[in-house]
């Protein structure tokens, strides 16, 4: 398996955010993570990437225990993220901030700057502006690209529709079948459930910081999704 | 002629100025940290090179570029072991810290070196000097302030211009993404106080050519210094040069009227920039 979380918990000092979640993601697959604000998502990706530290063997990477590695650690092995808000970095250019994302971990695959470019044409028109002063979509576009700088072969995306308009969000959906078709894995943390499990091979419906459902996107049911997603049924 | 000769010899001791001041910038632009053992680290140093010329009987240049591989691991391990501990929202540990560092720096000279004035002997550059036909500058200040725009420019050349910059300038804006990028902040903060360390060591080189210094001087270079990088704008490298000219000019110019009044007349300058501009003149932090 290529990620396995085992009985994951997360806290915020007092405040417990995750009970015992369990998910996999196998080499290539794409996951979808759905669930409502405050279902424990952004919070499962955060202890996923280091940024929350666990016991190590509650996050397992190719069977090896990473829960208690740092994030630059965990991204060395493969696992990048695409965070909540884009996190662009303000002093530095869009083609800079593409640059960063490949900088610590050389790996061989199909993404390079001329890759990413491609992928988004309008970066390469706009690589000298400051990252902070592209549009919301275009910021997207590069915290994408950024991440996939990296060759990683798992792709965090922390909420990558979030405040952008719907034409954009199908541009910025459009990319994913790409970075699979280059291998990687991907987990989609999402809010809107169409568009998850659109991509998705499989879908987790999360509430209140436990996993409420696992089932195959393509078969899941509107009302398994309802009941999961609310705690009642439709 | 003499506002000229004034003016110039000025912004040639700004140049001393700047290169106190340079480590301090850097340090502050990448982790906002305030190092208040930064003055008494340039006398650290200049003991140093002291040390490499007289016991070994090195020329002081020589001597430098042995105490600057030397400063550097010790920043290194001063933030790796120390200062990386203390760093986080709250700024008042690293302040404490510091603090207490300077205190411990200062008496552990004292111990080693006595209270005695040392000097670094430069030989006959010391009183050489050039004639510019309007103006006459020592070759001592000429090389201080040119070392000065050297150092400042490789700073800058390496903060905007290679991947260590890249990394400087990412962990400065966001350390948690950036360690989602691979990158260690505690390590990127380490090998910044190294560098600055190095720049530390070149500014006691000059510091100890020009001047005599004692373990007691290095709080008010450190004055100096934070008068030059906050004129400048906490974080602008070019912002601290000119920081270091504007206090250098104002001293100047202070003892011209009256030699009494060469220290003061630099802390009226800071003031009025700091009335006038109170982020300073090339702010590039924003908070």
């Amino acid at each position: 398996m290529l990620l396995e979380t085992r009985a994951l918990t997360a806290n915020y000092g007092q405040f417990r955010a995750l009970f015992g979640v369990d998910i996999t993601v196998a080499a290539g697959e794409c996951v979808a993570i759905i669930g409502a604000n405050g279902a424990g998502k952004s919070t499962l990706m955060r202890s996923i990437t280091g940024v929350i530290r666990n016991e190590a063997a509650m996050v397992l990477h190719r069977g090896e225990p990473i829960g208690a590695l740092s994030s630059a650690e965990i991204m060395k092995r493969g696992i990048a993220m695409v965070p909540e808000g884009r996190r662009l970095f303000a002093s530095l250019s869009v083609e800079e901030n593409l640059l960063i994302g490949g900088q610590a971990r050389k790996a061989p695959g199909p993404w390079s700057l001329e890759a990413v470019y491609d992928l988004f044409p309008i970066l390469r028109e706009r690589r000298k502006n400051p990252g902070t002063a592209l549009s919301g979509g275009q910021q997207q576009m590069v915290a994408i690209g950024r991440a996939l700088m990296s060759n990683p072969e798992l792709l965090l995306c922390d909420e990558i529709s979030l405040g952008l308009a719907p034409v954009v969000i199908r541009d910025i959906y459009a990319a994913l079948p790409k970075v699979r078709e280059g291998g990687a894995a991907i987990v989609l943390v999402e809010q809107d459930i169409g568009k998850a499990l659109a991509v998705a091979d499989r879908v987790y419906c999360m509430m209140e910081g436990r996993v409420t459902l696992v089932a195959k996107a393509a078969e899941v049911t509107r009302e398994e999704i309802h009941s999961a997603y609310f705690g009642v049924a439709a | 002629m003499m506002w000229l000769d004034t003016l110039v010899q000025g912004m040639l001791l700004g140049g001393l100025y700047a290169l106190f001041a340079a480590g301090l910038s850097l340090v502050f632009g990448i982790m906002r940290l305030v190092n208040l053992a930064h003055g008494d680290l340039i006398v650290f140093a200049a003991y140093l090179v002291l040390t490499g010329v007289t016991l070994l009987g090195l020329s002081p240049w020589v001597a430098a570029l042995i105490a600057m591989p030397v400063m550097f691991a010790l920043g290194w391990l001063l933030q790796a072991a120390v200062l990386n501990r203390v760093l986080g929202k709250d700024i008042l540990p690293p302040l404490l810290v510091t603090f207490g560092l300077s205190v411990a720096v200062q008496n552990g000279l004292l111990e080693a070196f006595s209270a005695d004035s040392r000097r670094i002997p430069a030989g006959a550059l010391e009183g050489a000097s050039l004639d510019l036909g309007l103006v006459t500058v020592g070759v001592m200040p000429l090389m201080t302030f040119a070392s000065a725009i050297l150092a400042i420019m490789a700073l800058n050349g390496l903060f905007y211009h290679t991947a260590l910059g890249r990394a400087f300038r990412a962990t400065s804006d966001d350390a948690v993404t950036a360690g989602l990028m691979g990158i260690e902040p505690k390590r990127v903060f380490a090998i910044a106080t190294g560098i600055a360390m190095v720049v530390v060591t070149l500014a006691a080189l000059y510091l100890g050519m020009r001047a005599n210094f004692d373990p007691s001087i290095g709080p008010a270079r450190l004055i100096y210094a934070f008068e030059a990088v906050i004129i400048g704008g906490l974080g602008s490298l070019w912002g601290t040069l000119a920081g270091g000219i504007i206090i250098g000019v104002a001293q100047t110019a202070g003892a011209a009227v009256n030699p009494e009044w060469q220290i003061l007349a630099g802390h009226i300058a800071f003031l009025v920039v700091m009335l006038l501009k109170p982020r300073g003149l090339f702010p590039r932090a924003v908070d």
